[in-house]
């Protein structure tokens, strides 16, 4: 008898040992990408901090990496994001009014549906190939502001429809139901009830989704953004450069000064990055207390 | 009876004022409109690709595109041959994965199965910040952090190869394992783990033999999206592992992948029309068929395979 309690007790404290080691091998594999994370922070930062005066804010690239700075890089990235920003929402946002409020549960609602996170998943150069066709030579847009900026647009759509299609539904069904019990017709209901109701959940979506485009970098490469502008754009026809753009640019450069100055230029790039989310957060908060 | 009707009709017209009666007529044709870019978006995408992928085709044999050995369609004597970047685009992709998905399945068994609340609480919003980072400053990171690293173990190997970009690309899609996997896992009935710990198992039995078993559908699809990711990923590779079409599967060598190519090209003045023009949208279209095949098998893995409770 108490040699079969000792086998079983033997085997209980095996798999009670087992149980502990996969915790710790869970514990270190979870860690692994919390230690790349701050490798990649302390990399840049002690690589960048360096070059990080106001002549980066000031300046135009340059040959001489002590000169240079991204100047039109910056404004050409904030430039990008006006111009996607109202594009982006009126396009998202109709897209998915109309298919949580308007659309008829049949075929061709799924079909959009399903295209629309196949799209998710298009790889973003695919959308530089497109935007290098449709906007800059079809409609001859040429290298411009507006090609980038559409082309991001399309980029940022699915995410931003599928966000907004989320905050929609998450809108109780009796505001929609109060809305009609007073009278109000359809698109009374939607403009007046539902959107309020979720508009800060559409911006959160709207604002990660613009955060993402700041940072993308390889439909712009294949748009032609170019590598070295001196100058501002002055309207939406101008060429133009973006911070992710002139970053490539220094990095390709075999000289380590370059290199540091990317660094730099990553640094202000994750800084704005990282204000866009934290907006997006607050809102998201709002918005949890409301509904 | 008809006495009856008329009169409510109209009582009812006269609630509507006209303008919100018109309003109510066109605005679902622009919402429509707005849902119906994203079909034209598509179909967009393909027709661009396919045209000019037809065009290219005219001037390269098929056969010699799809199993030729050598890829150099910028340089004399031109060979349009794409298993180079085909291989090199699958290395990357490979070691992506071999890092990615035991170490993104680790974390989600952790953060469902073992982690307290608490901890829970801060890890996964630092996992997620992992997946919001620009590519570019990964590749940064590839080039001027891992690659040094990696070069103190492997004295031979180049300032652009394979593995840094790969590893890199990995921990870039670390976060889309880890979550999606969770997020089937966190679907498991809390009844199916109470029926197993009141056997007797332990944690790791539960996660094992009850969790991951049945949440095997999420977890298979969450792999195929990340490899999908993979292949699509293109500036950590543009910037970290080279620009040399080669047919090895050495990863200490460098490669360049389908999507470093398009960048090299688009890089250059290649003037439109040319044959090499071309090559961006015959790569590009084996790139989005690749990327769309896969994306398709994971929303079918996802749904087919998927356990009810």
């Amino acid at each position: 008898m108490s040699m079969f309690e000792d086998a079983n007790r033997k085997q209980i404290s095996n798999r009670r040992k087992k149980d502990l080691y996969l915790h710790l091998l869970f514990i270190a594999a979870t860690s692994i990408g919390i230690i790349a994370l701050m490798a990649l922070l302390i990399n840049i930062v002690l690589d960048g901090i360096g070059r990080l005066n106001l002549d980066l804010f000031t300046n135009y690239p340059s040959r001489v990496a002590e000169r240079a700075g991204m100047k039109s890089a910056i404004v050409g990235s904030i430039y990008m994001v006006l111009i996607m920003a109202p594009i982006s929402f009126v396009l998202g946002v109709g897209a998915a009014i109309y298919l949580e409020e308007y659309a008829k549960k049949n075929a061709i609602t799924r079909f959009i549906q399903l295209n629309i996170s196949t799209l998710a998943g298009v790889p973003s150069i695919v959308y530089g190939i497109l935007g290098l066709t449709i906007f800059v030579r079809g409609l001859s847009l040429d290298r411009s502001l507006l090609s980038g900026a559409l082309t991001m647009t399309l980029l940022v759509l699915p995410v931003i429809i599928v966000s907004a299609q989320e905050a929609i539904r998450a809108v109780p069904r009796a505001r929609r139901d109060a809305s009609f019990a007073l009278g109000a017709t359809k698109w009374q209901t939607v403009y007046g009830s539902v959107l309020p109701s979720s508009i800060s959940g559409i911006l959160t979506g709207v604002i990660l989704a613009l955060s993402r485009a700041i940072g993308e970098t390889a439909p712009l490469v294949m748009i032609g953004a170019l590598t070295f502008v001196a100058f501002l754009p002055s309207s939406i026809m101008d060429q133009f450069t973006v911070m992710p753009i002139q970053i490539f640019n220094w990095i390709s450069r075999p000289q380590v000064s370059f290199h540091d100055l990317a660094a730099s230029g990553i640094i202000v790039m994750m800084v704005m990055l990282v204000l866009m989310n934290i907006s997006a957060v607050i809102l998201r908060n709002k918005y949890s207390k409301q509904i | 009876m008809e006495s009856n009707v008329a009169p409510s009709t109209t009582t009812k017209m006269n609630f509507k004022n006209s303008r919100s009666h018109l309003s109510d007529k066109i605005v679902p044709i622009i919402l429509f409109l707005c849902a119906a870019l994203s079909v034209l978006t598509t179909i967009g995408i393909v027709v661009t690709l396919l045209s000019e992928t037809i065009n290219f085709f005219k001037s390269v044999p098929f056969m010699d595109f799809l199993f030729g050995t050598k890829w150099s369609p910028l340089i004399e004597p031109k060979a349009f041959g794409i298993l180079p970047l085909l291989s090199g685009t699958l290395l990357v992709t490979v070691i992506a994965c071999i890092v990615a998905i035991p170490i993104g399945l680790a974390s989600a068994i952790y953060l469902s199965e073992y982690a307290p609340k608490r901890v829970r609480k801060i890890v996964k919003p630092i996992l997620e910040v992992l997946a919001g980072v620009p590519t570019i400053v990964y590749g940064y990171f590839a080039l001027t952090f891992v690659t040094p690293l990696l070069k103190s173990i492997f004295p031979s190997m180049g300032v652009f190869n394979a593995l840094s970009a790969g590893i890199v690309v990995g921990i870039m899609i670390i976060p889309m394992v880890s979550s999606l996997s969770e997020d089937a896992m966190s679907a498991v009935p809390k009844s199916l783990r109470h029926g197993a710990y009141a056997l007797g198992a332990t944690r790791f039995e539960v996660a094992l033999k009850i969790v991951v078993p049945a949440a095997f559908s999420g977890i298979v699809s969450s792999a195929v999206l990340a490899f999908s990711r993979a292949i699509g990923e293109t500036m950590i590779v543009a910037v970290a592992a080279g620009a040399t079409p080669n047919l090895t599967l050495n990863p200490l060598e460098s490669i360049q992948t389908m999507t470093a190519y398009i960048v090299q090209v688009s890089l250059g003045d290649t003037p439109h029309g040319s044959v090499e023009y071309g090559t961006i949208f015959a790569v590009g279209m084996t790139l989005f068929v690749i990327t769309f095949l896969l994306n398709i098998l994971a929303q079918y893995v996802a749904r087919r395979f998927r356990e009810e409770y």
